[in-house]
């Protein structure tokens, strides 16, 4: 297959934005009250395909190296492969699991799909750009198509609470984020992250670039919901339908990830002294906070959300260590923490519903007795969040843990160490109160309990299969990371970079 | 005389902006913004944006607040109650904007030096006008971003169907 480089580099995001529109322009076509899984099972069969796409990519990369294009806005290379295929795995089983979700709740779920469609389009821009514009439009699209999802239940005050607070909250943190892009410009003369790299050493104005590099942290810290830039986290997730928790504590933190992975260790890398020390103080509260918040809550979506702070700290973690460790234990823990975190939002979207009469651990009484599939995917789930050995969660935390040591930050380590044994308790809580019998004889009246079908089964497989694999033979993802690591970490490639032009003739 | 400019329009654009958090009619609250955008935009021309300042006064005050006052005018809004405001704003949020504003200006005035100034006077003649060079730069180099944007348009259009339609099932 002879393909342009330009259209090579952009074919997944390209697939996912044609099958968009199409579902976006079918779903008025159909009747109010008609079934909605055929464009569902679309958006399936397209982020499928563009996760082929991404394949076809890391064909073409390992023959002829990196595919730059745009004018050197995108870079194709391992590293934004690894994160594609991340990310399209995730919105798979997330649509996987929603297919059932609206069946008779919703007339319009194509919207919804169409919705989880461009959100991802955004998100693997995101990974795969190495200019901060770029990078910006992407994180916006993501952002955006999130808000809107997370009150997407019509007629539910939380979930109208929710999306109007991670719309508020997100807009300011974007607001830091641009302010960041505005002073790095100020500091450099360039939005290209190569570029930024490159003239670091000269600028004439170092605080200034340190400024734009704490303003950019502060943005995407509000995105990975980093203490302490953490307070939406809660109330959003206790508000969005449970399949939309699994995709945005996930996949969009991924690609949050991935951008500041790519801008700190390639973009500000003469500057590591500095923000590693600010990652560690970042890295240690969002573990405190997470695991301490999480302690007291009832509900279990909230103690999700807070479990999720805890593994935001436990990824800043890895931005301490060398950059090559460093690089490679983050992006595998954060395959481990989707495959585990959307796997425990599956089930709990099987067990509560659309509606979500269950909502808090005493309502979770019982249930694995009743559903013991659920229960035991549910506990292997929460283990794997817990980290115990032959899980993802377990090897995630091994390689972010060592590879901190191995950068010398041994407080950092027994920090962490010591809060994997706090988080315990309460996934351990949730685990004895499925198992436990429920106080009154009828059992629990409340939960609403549907059949299990054959696209939520496949996705809840896939979940425990990926935890599994990343369990067991840790191998073939690991690899990939390694060298996404070292993808991010080669010599780039800097041309006269776009706005060189304007910034000379400005600043006279 | 930029310096007059400057101030005088920068006094305008800060007064607009405490006038739009005092105000209690959300009209007044709107029209006060739109005194800050025409403030800001002269600013920008003043620091030689000439297409910058444009599109401020075209898109901002010209689209977006019109649009605003139409939304405020339909909806029929009344004044708001009058709160003392959360205790958040008062511990958080004011020492915060606080710390952002004294962070920034150190920093700005620390780098003034080495950012320089821009003056309306000394552009060369003959030299590129803005507007040619942004376009240059929007259609060659930043072209991606510039496509892309009309998906973040649409998403934000879908976005609008589906939070403004109604369920039937409801």
């Amino acid at each position: 297959m002879n393909l342009n480089g330009n259209t090579l580099a952009l074919l997944p995001e390209g697939i996912l934005t044609i099958a968009g529109v199409v579902v976006m322009m079918a779903e008025p076509m159909l009747k109010p009250g008609a079934s909605r899984k055929a464009l569902g099972w679309l958006a399936i069969f397209a982020t499928a395909l563009a996760g082929a796409a991404s394949i076809v990519q890391l064909r073409v990369v390992d023959q002829s190296g990196r595919i730059m294009a745009f004018s050197n806005s995108i870079q194709v290379d391992p590293f934004s492969i690894f994160f594609h295929l991340l990310i399209a795995s995730v919105v798979i089983v997330t649509l996987l699991a929603s297919l059932d979700y609206f069946e008779g709740h919703a007339d319009h779920a194509g919207e919804y799909f169409a919705l989880v469609l461009f959100g991802s389009v955004g998100m693997m821009l995101m990974t795969c750009s190495v200019e901060l514009l770029m990078v910006f439009v992407g994180l916006e699209i993501s952002s955006i198509s999130t808000y809107i999802l997370a009150g997407f239940r019509k007629g539910n005050a939380r979930g109208v609470e929710s999306s109007v607070k991670y719309f508020l909250l997100g807009s300011f943190a974007t607001a830091f984020f641009l302010y960041g892009i505005a002073m790095a410009f100020g500091a450099t003369g360039s939005t290209s992250i190569a570029a930024i790299a490159q003239k670091l050493g000269t600028t004439a104005t170092p605080t200034l670039a340190l400024l734009a590099l704490g303003m950019i942290v502060i943005g995407l810290g509000f995105k990975v919901s980093a203490a302490p830039f953490h307070v939406w986290t809660p109330d959003v997730y206790q508000g969005a339908p449970a399949p939309i928790v699994g995709l945005m504590s996930t996949a969009p933190k991924a690609a949050a990830f991935a951008v500041l992975l790519r801008i700190t260790f390639a973009g500000f890398a003469p500057f590591e002294h500095r923000w590693a020390s600010l990652m560690w103080v970042i890295a240690a509260l969002s573990m405190t906070v997470g695991n301490l918040g999480a302690l007291k809550q009832t509900n279990v979506k909230r103690m999700l959300a807070y479990s999720s702070i805890a593994h935001a700290g436990y990824l800043l973690a890895a931005f301490t260590a060398l950059p090559q460790n460093g690089i490679a234990a983050a992006a595998f823990y954060t395959a481990a923490y989707s495959a585990m975190n959307v796997g425990a939002f599956v089930v709990i979207t099987q067990i509560t519903g659309y509606v979500e009469h269950t909502r808090t651990i005493e309502d979770f009484t019982g249930v694995a007795l009743r559903r013991p599939w659920l229960g035991a995917l549910l506990t292997f789930f929460l283990l794997s969040l817990i980290g115990i050995p032959f899980t993802g969660g377990f090897f995630g935390k091994f390689y972010v843990f060592s590879a901190v040591i191995g950068g010398g930050h041994w407080l950092l380590a027994v920090v962490g160490l010591l809060n994997s044994g706090v988080a315990c308790f309460y996934y351990l809580r949730l685990l004895v109160a499925m198992y436990a019998r429920h106080p009154h004889e009828s059992g629990n009246d409340k939960a609403v309990y549907t059949k299990l079908t054959p696209a939520a089964g496949l996705a809840l497989a896939a979940c425990a299969a990926g935890t599994l694999i990343l369990g067991m033979m840790p191998g073939r993802v690991l690899n990939l990371a390694n060298r996404g690591a070292a993808a991010v970490l080669a010599e780039p490639v800097v041309e006269q970079d776009p706005t060189a032009v304007l910034m000379d003739d400005t600043r006279r | 005389m930029q310096l007059a400019l400057f101030i005088i329009f920068a006094a305008l654009a800060i007064a607009g902006a405490l006038n739009l958090l005092l105000q209690k009619h959300p009209i007044n609250s709107a029209l006060s913004l739109v005194v800050v955008m025409l403030s800001l935009a002269v600013l920008y021309w003043s620091l030689g944006a000439e297409f910058l300042a444009a599109a401020q006064v075209i898109v901002y005050s010209g689209a977006i607040m019109v649009l605003f006052v139409f939304v405020i005018m339909l909806l029929n809004a009344g004044e708001e109650e009058h709160t003392t405001g959360s205790r958040a704003a008062y511990f958080a949020g004011i020492p915060g904007s606080l710390a952002v504003f004294c962070l920034l200006s150190f920093v700005f005035l620390r780098e003034s030096k080495a950012l320089g100034n821009v003056h309306m006077s000394n552009a060369p003649a003959g030299a590129m006008s803005n507007i040619a060079q942004i376009s240059e730069v929007l259609f060659t180099k930043l072209l991606l971003p510039f496509e892309v944007t009309s998906i973040l348009i649409l998403v934000a259009i879908l976005g609008a169907v589906v939070l403004a339609r109604k369920e039937e099932h409801e």
